[in-house]
């Protein structure tokens, strides 16, 4: 028995033996079940038309074709789903009346192989009448907008405004005032391992079996059981022990479910559809492009006095739950690091005829912290002010913690200066000034960046109803929404070695490797001697609808179940060996994976002495001890809580922070952007693994880079998707990635038992805004301010083109 | 050959002699993974850019997706499942796990099969010819940071066991 | 993204190869290294009857030297050539060229004349064959014919070749011992095709230029020769003023379209900005005499 801590330590990953040797458990490699037919979907090649008509005749002739579903099969034998506003749009798992952006599923083929299958895909004749398009979110507000949803009446999906404290009052009150648009790019994390699905469905049963790799949120499972009109004990769901990543993205996989189950449903074979790249690129998932305009109402000595935010989020051509998530997922977050108390969000969330979103690596606080920190940038600038002194001037302090927000989020823990005077003192910030000095006198381009933020982890699922009016809540037959829960059981087994059995979803986060480390703590063993079973499987797991391996979810909620777990084990360890030792429990203590009496005196009984007795001789157990040595703990957060009539809401449980830094070089020639410094700290509490708390910063800043310089969703003027292939749609590469210096400060969580909290979104919320910030600086002799991103080669160098007359003059 | 006529394809496949049927158009990727049933080699673009389908062909890392399995013919191919030996994970698998050069582990295969062709080319790289040569392959979990180490750390045990 | 059915010969010769050409009238493609081909019929994009893989036919890879010219046969791997001491000694342009193609393992298996038959105007091998005034050699029924590159490229994706001919070889010039040369590119992404790249061999003699050689890629549908910019150069030298002067000529002389990568303004622009850094670069290799 080791007494050495794992928790804190870099142990090296169980799962890399498989994932190194190709041996992993991917869906496309194992399949489940025999005689796997293959699907292949037909999709619109218009990015809005009216569907006339079906003729499938052709491609059911084909040779291996065991089947063609197409919408109008859709409209009759299923549900549309349920979506995250009262507007009443219809959001069918293919398109029905009408498409209504480019890639929208319309049919599905089934065949022998995929070969076959998109051979016949091509057969599928669809008739159609092309309609206007419309793209631009402010645009499609337009009383003559083309409309995508006739029912609804306007592409409006969604609208709040949403009041905290008196923020006209600040705006009145203030001695500057600051207005600014941007624009948020549409772009998606593109996981390596596109979407897959296998569906069987047992007539004689009713149930409908589907294997996929969705990550969650499991809400998603009642949602499709209620479309394919299933009792939600007659549709399984599971998910193999591997995704191929996912970074939100897998989240929207689930109308496919529908799909392809329906499809198994009609053709009585059990289907595979594997989503290729094309589809993917066309029509998986990516978050939403958003237009802002974002005022600012501060004092002359910086303090921020209030702010106003205004956004119109481009879901595309339905919005598709969990959003609009992309306006209200960082409710209580909204005013970031900062103190200020009086904040008017007008957020519109609009359809036009673009790909659908849903969460990305971040979901939405990259959008809400590139907005807030180039106003802090601008009002610096405004204000003759260091950008490093105004925001330490309005960042909370440490003694205000624990904090309730003004939008009602709990902000748990931290020292939000200390890390930023780190992460300032790492990148010897006064020294880049120094250089930055030097390299103007030079002529050239050397600017410093620098981003705040709140990093939430663990949505609490109230926060979707902060989309609603308080009036609609407030109604009697309204059912509100709270809650972030997850569950872990541990067994031990006759010879005192542990199995830990997940109901989540990891996506390459390690939750193996971290809970052999947690449960090896706890319970005094090695981590070799504990085995983690982690795929998830709604049959068989415990679950609930906010499970899933999604929101940084696993570091905190998914950590503290394992741990709780754990010590109801640990107790019932306790108990026993006192009951064999005769003394009151109170009198022993578990230490080093043993149970002993508290003075040394007597025997100690060892797990592995306790396990046998306990499987070969429940007579040994005191009167009234369960059998069994086994526990199932299910966690969750009491402050996870319904929005209230105020839309107030703590819309995450626990909150970590990010301090970054970044120099970078222009070349003016070019527009080039090099990076030459990146500094970022965090805070998530405990660090269970350090190595893998750096692979998720590491990989969270490239898809942050990623969004802010390479990768965009673009359409044409028809809505034809331009970036549809990988040639296009720029992956940043090993030569584009920066080298990230990276440190931590530990403010552990009091919400949870280890004190961790959640980093996986990290720093995909600030490098946009980090590297904004520092190109604008790096181009501030020219006037140029960055707004608008990705910043193209092309669009930077018209920027410092537009600029360079101006200084001339 | 006529389209749809299936077509031998006999080739050596981690060291032994395998052999199978398919049509001209099946890619080789697929024919590895459907029909000899390695499944360790993954497809994640089937357009040649995303590098996860790398495989070594006669020694030689190259895209198991835009190559016909009927190319393959009387090839040498290592993939994945034949990196590791008796048993034991290769110096270049053992420096992934130490330097945590993966995560979901999809890119991983193709990942490894570039850079052991990048160290067999570059036996002494620099970080920023370890940037570029991994550039091959797009990995979205990890930054490529924990990937550099990883090459850089096992450069001098290839050269060893050269 | 499964290619489409079509029937498949992997001829031994170059003879079988051009008679089973010839037998599909114009619908067979023909399949070198594969690395365009294959993704455009993976996308559907391209729907041939036919194809008539040139990979068994050892007699067309070869790199060999004949008439202080470094040739070519058309099947030799990007990768033949990236590592070939003969290219390293008598054509270092295309030595650093070829380290922009693609990856590794995209050159593991793309060829020289796959590449230039394919004629992306943003590839590099085009851009080095107009430079270097290479030629290729086309085989067909009525025999075999030479091409200079203003022959060869006619726009996009475009060649003069007949649907019945196959080009066979690629002739280099060698590069005098001395000449200074270099491969500029401006790509997004390590590997991309170039927004611009710029080929560039100066030779020079005392204070003189006696040769320049500049070509583009990505400036417009075809490899645009930059002979205006050169003339500039060969009167005025290498100095600084006609460097720059060339490197406004060269803007002068593209005619770059927009896509989504870059607007034709900014690869105007940067023509002109690669040109000045290409020519830096190559008179600081260039050995003097």
């Amino acid at each position: 028995m080791s007494s050495q801590r794992w928790v804190g330590q870099s142990v090296k990953r169980v799962e890399d033996s498989r994932l190194l040797t190709g041996r992993g458990t991917f869906i496309d490699d194992h399949p489940p079940v025999a005689n796997l037919y293959q699907a292949a979907i037909v999709r619109s090649p218009h990015a809005h038309a009216r569907i006339l008509g079906y003729d499938v005749a052709a491609a059911l002739a084909m040779e291996g074709v065991v089947g063609v579903i197409t919408g109008d099969d859709v409209a009759k034998a299923t549900k549309p789903f349920s979506v995250g506003v009262t507007a009443p749009v219809h959001y069918y798992c293919t398109a029905t009346d009408r498409a209504r952006f480019a890639g929208e599923p319309v049919a599905v083929v089934v065949a022998r192989d995929r070969y076959l299958a998109e051979d016949a895909a091509e057969a599928v004749l669809v008739q159609y009448e092309p309609l206007p398009v419309v793209l631009d979110p402010e645009r499609a507000l337009d009383p003559d907008a083309p409309l995508l949803h006739e029912a609804v009446g306007s592409n409006l999906a969604g609208h709040r405004r949403l009041v905290y404290g008196d923020p006209d009052r600040a705006f009145a009150e203030a001695d500057v005032v600051l207005a600014e648009r941007f624009k948020f790019p549409k772009y998606g994390s593109t996981p390596i391992e596109t979407y897959g699905i296998i569906a069987r469905w047992e007539p004689l049963d009713g149930v409908l079996t589907v294997w996929s790799n969705f990550m969650g949120p499991f809400i998603m499972h009642p949602l499709t059981a209620r479309v394919l009109g299933l009792p939600e004990n007659r549709l399984r769901f599971i998910v193999p022990s591997d995704i191929g990543g996912s970074f939100g993205i897998k989240t929207s996989i689930y109308p496919y479910i529908a799909l392809i189950g329906l499809s198994a449903m009609k053709t009585g074979v059990a289907v595979k559809w594997i989503e290729d790249r094309r589809e993917h690129l066309l029509a998986s998932s990516s978050g939403t492009d958003r237009i802002a305009y974002r005022e600012v109402a501060a004092r002359k000595d910086g303090t921020v006095l209030g702010m106003r935010f205004k956004w119109f989020d481009n879901v595309g051509g339905y919005i598709r739950s969990p959003e609009p998530g992309c306006s209200f997922r960082p409710s209580g977050n909204f005013v970031g690091p900062y103190r200020f108390q009086d904040l008017e969000v007008d957020a519109s969330v609009v359809m036009t005829n673009k790909s659908l979103t849903g969460p990305n690596r971040g979901y939405a606080c990259g959008h809400l912290y590139f907005e807030t920190e180039r106003m802090m940038d601008l009002l610096a600038e405004k204000l003759g002010l260091d950008p490093a002194e105004i925001r330490r001037r309005n960042l909370l302090q440490r003694e205000q913690f624990p904090y309730r927000t003004p939008t009602g989020g709990l902000y748990d823990s931290g020292d939000y200066p200390a890390a930023f005077a780190k992460a300032l003192e790492m990148a010897k910030y006064e020294e880049l000034r120094r250089e930055q000095t030097k390299r103007r006198a030079a002529g050239r381009y050397f600017g410093i960046g620098l981003a705040l933020a709140v990093d939430p982890s663990v949505s609490n699922m109230g926060y979707v109803a902060t989309a609603l009016d308080p009036q609609f809540r407030a109604k009697p037959e309204y059912l509100p929404k709270s809650g972030a829960v997850d569950s872990a059981t541990i067994k031990i087994d006759p010879l005192g070695r542990a199995i830990a059995i997940l109901g989540t979803t990891p996506q390459g986060q390690g939750h193996q490797t971290i809970v052999t480390q947690i449960v090896a703590d706890e319970l005094g063993l090695r981590p070799e001697d504990i085995t983690v079973v982690d795929e998830m499987d709604t049959f068989t797991r415990v679950w609930s609808i906010s499970s899933g391996t999604y929101s940084s979810r696993f570091g905190s909620v998914g950590t503290s179940a394992v741990a709780l777990a754990a010590r109801k084990l640990k107790a019932k360890l306790i108990e026993y060996a006192a009951h064999l030792m005769d003394v009151h429990p109170d009198q022993v203590e578990f230490r080093d994976g043993a149970v002993r009496v508290k003075s040394g005196q007597g025997p100690s009984y060892s797990i592995k002495d306790l396990a046998g007795r306990a499987h070969w001789h429940t007579e040994s157990l005191p009167q009234g001890m369960e059998p069994g040595l086994q526990a199932t703990a299910v966690f969750g957060f009491t402050v996870s809580q319904a929005v209230d009539p105020e839309d107030r809401v703590n819309s995450s449980n626990t909150y970590g922070f990010i301090a970054e830094v970044m120099a970078v070089e222009v070349d003016p020639e070019t527009a080039a952007i090099k990076i030459l410094k990146y500094v970022t700290v965090h805070d998530a509490g405990t660090i269970i693994n350090p190595m893998i708390a750096e692979g998720q910063i590491y990989g969270g800043a490239l898809h942050g880079l990623g969004g802010a310089l390479y990768e965009e969703l673009r359409y044409d003027d028809h809505g034809q998707l331009l970036t549809g292939t990988f040639m296009d749609y720029l992956v940043p590469t090993a030569s584009e990635a920066p080298v990230i210096e990276i440190a931590h400060v530990v403010s552990p969580s009091p919400l949870t038992l280890l004190g961790s909290k959640g980093l996986g979104e990290s720093s995909s919320m600030t490098v946009p805004a980090v590297i904004a910030n520092a190109v604008s600086d790096a181009l501030a002799p020219l006037g140029v301010r960055i707004s608008e991103l990705p910043m193209t080669p092309t669009r930077l160098w018209e920027l410092i083109q537009a600029a360079r007359p101006k200084r001339k003059t | 050959m006529k389209m749809s006529d299936k077509v031998p394809v006999r080739l050596t496949v981690n060291g032994t002699s395998r052999e199978g049927r398919c049509e001209p158009r099946k890619l080789l990727v697929d024919f590895l993974r459907e029909d000899l049933g390695l499944t360790g080699t993954h497809v994640g673009c089937e357009h040649g850019i995303c590098g996860a389908c790398t495989i070594m062909l006669n020694g030689e890392a190259a895209r198991s997706c835009i190559m016909l399995a009927v190319q393959a013919d009387g090839a040498e191919i290592v993939t994945i499942e034949g990196l590791a030996q008796a048993g034991q994970l290769h110096p270049l698998q053992e420096a992934f796990r130490e330097h945590h050069g993966l995560q979901c582990g999809f890119c991983t295969p193709g990942m490894l099969m570039t850079a052991l062709d990048f160290l067999h080319v570059h036996p002494d790289p620099t970080e920023a010819e370890i940037r570029e040569g991994i550039s091959a392959v797009l990995c979205r979990c990890t930054g490529y940071q924990g990937i550099v180490n990883a090459v850089k750390a096992a450069a001098p045990a290839l050269n060893r066991s050269r | 993204m499964k290619p489409p059915r079509f029937d498949y010969h992997a001829p031994t010769s170059l003879d079988e190869a051009l008679s089973l050409l010839g037998r599909y009238g114009g619908d067979a493609k023909l399949l070198a290294g594969g690395q365009s081909l294959m993704p455009l019929l993976n996308f559907r994009l391209s729907r041939p009857a036919a194809l008539i893989d040139l990979n068994r036919i050892p007699a067309l890879a070869y790199i060999k030297e004949a008439d202080g010219q470094v040739r070519f046969g058309a099947m030799t791997r990007q990768r033949a050539v990236e590592f070939s001491p003969v290219v390293q000694a008598r054509l270092p342009l295309l030595q650093e060229a070829t380290r922009w193609v693609g990856h590794l393992p995209i050159r593991t298996r793309g060829t020289i004349g796959g590449s230039i038959a394919h004629a992306d105007p943003s590839a590099e091998y085009p851009a080095v064959l107009a430079a270097l005034e290479g030629q290729v050699v086309v085989r067909g029924p009525r025999g075999e014919r030479t091409l200079r590159p203003e022959q060869l490229f006619r726009t996009y994706l475009t060649t003069s070749l007949e649907a019945d001919e196959i080009l066979t070889e690629v002739r280099l010039p060698g590069m005098p011992a001395g000449a200074g040369y270099a491969f500029e590119e401006f790509a997004r992404r390590h590997g991309d095709f170039a927004i611009i790249g710029i080929a560039a061999m100066v030779i020079v003699e005392g204070r003189r230029c006696r040769t320049a050689r500049l070509a583009t890629a990505g400036a417009g549908p075809v490899p645009v020769r930059l002979r205006a910019a050169e003339e500039i150069l060969e009167k005025d030298g290498l100095g600084d003023a006609a460097i720059d002067a060339a490197a406004q000529s060269a803007g002068e002389l593209v005619g770059p379209d927009s896509d989504i990568h870059a607007s034709a303004d900014y690869r105007r622009h940067l023509t002109r900005v690669l040109t000045a850094r290409a020519l830096r670069r190559a008179l600081a290799r260039a050995g003097g005499r």
